[in-house]
C-alpha cells in the first residue's frame, strides 16, 4: 500500500462461528492489522481490545452462542485508517436504549460497559441494524503512526 | 493463559495475587468463585493484587464490581492493589476509580483495613 493510496482494501473477510475462539481470532486479526499499519504499541492494544469487545457483543449478546448462527468479520485497510465490520445474526438491539454505565446509579452494575470501552479506544464506532437482520458494528481507527492519543474519557 | 489466583492471609486480610487475564469465560468465573469462597468462609477483608494481570475485558471488570458488591453485602471490603497503567485507564474510562479503593503499596493497602 503506497502512502498516497487512500482507497480502503479488504484484507480480511471471514465467517466465524459463535464461539469464544472466534473472539480470539478477531482480536488477533485486528492486532495484526494495527501492527501492519505501524500504530504505536498502546494503540495496537486498544484497537485489539475494542474489536474483542465488539466481537463478544456479537457472539454473546447477538447470536447468544447459537451454533447455527455466524458472525461476519471484515477488515479494510487504507493509508489513513483501519476499519473493522462485525455483523451478527441476532435479534438486533437499540444502542440508545442501553443504560448509561457511567451514571452514578449504574456504576455497580455487573455488565453494560462494552460499548463505552469500545468508543474510548477507537476513533469512530457505528452500530446499526444489519441487512437481513442482526446488528452490524463498524469500528474505525485512524492511522497516524508514531503517536498515541490518550483514551477518550467521558466527563 | 487464563488467570491464576493465589490467596494468602495477612492478619485479617486475604490477599489475592492474580496473574494473567481476567476475561469472559474461565478467567471471570475463577475470580467469581474465589470471591464467593472467601465470603463463605467469613473472610471479608479482601485485597486483590493486580500487578501481574495484563488484561481485563469488560466481563472481567464486571466480575470485579460483582466481587466488590458481594464482599460489601457481607459487611466487608474489597480493595485493589498495584494496577498496571492499562487497568488504571480502564477504571478511568468506566469511572470505577470512584468505586474502588486502590493502593500502590501493599503495606498501605493492608493497613487501610484497620482504619
Amino acid at each position: 500500500m503506497s502512502a498516497g493510496d487512500q482507497s480502503p482494501k479488504l484484507v480480511t473477510d471471514l465467517v466465524l462461528a459463535s464461539s469464544l475462539d472466534s473472539v480470539d481470532t478477531a482480536e488477533n486479526r485486528a492486532v495484526a492489522a494495527a501492527e501492519r499499519a505501524g500504530l504505536p504499541e498502546e494503540d495496537v492494544f486498544r484497537f485489539g481490545y475494542a474489536v474483542r469487545e465488539a466481537m463478544v457483543n456479537a457472539v454473546v449478546h447477538g447470536n447468544r452462542y447459537n451454533a447455527n448462527k455466524t458472525v461476519a468479520f471484515r477488515i479494510w485497510e487504507s493509508a489513513t485508517s483501519i476499519e473493522v465490520m462485525i455483523k451478527d445474526q441476532g435479534d438486533g438491539f437499540n444502542a440508545a436504549s442501553l443504560a448509561d454505565p457511567l451514571a452514578e446509579e449504574n456504576l455497580l452494575c455487573q455488565s453494560g460497559r462494552g460499548l463505552t470501552l469500545i468508543r474510548a479506544f477507537v476513533d469512530e464506532l457505528r452500530v446499526m441494524p444489519a441487512d437481513g437482520g442482526g446488528t452490524a458494528a463498524i469500528l474505525r481507527k485512524n492511522v497516524k503512526a508514531g503517536t498515541t492519543a490518550p483514551p477518550k474519557v467521558s466527563e | 493463559m487464563s488467570v491464576e489466583l493465589h490467596t494468602r492471609q495477612v492478619g485479617d486480610v486475604t490477599v489475592i495475587d492474580a496473574k494473567g487475564r481476567i476475561t469472559l469465560g474461565e478467567g471471570s468465573s475463577d475470580f467469581r468463585d474465589t470471591i464467593k469462597g472467601l465470603v463463605a468462609k467469613g473472610q471479608k477483608n479482601v485485597l486483590v493484587n493486580l500487578a501481574e494481570i495484563n488484561y481485563i475485558d469488560s466481563s472481567g471488570i464486571g466480575e470485579m464490581v460483582s466481587g466488590f458488591t458481594t464482599v460489601a453485602n457481607a459487611g466487608g471490603k474489597l480493595k485493589l492493589l498495584s494496577l498496571t497503567k492499562r487497568i488504571q485507564d480502564l477504571l478511568q474510562i468506566t469511572k470505577l476509580y470512584t468505586v474502588f479503593e486502590v493502593y500502590d503499596d501493599e503495606a498501605a493497602g493492608l493497613a487501610s483495613f484497620q482504619k
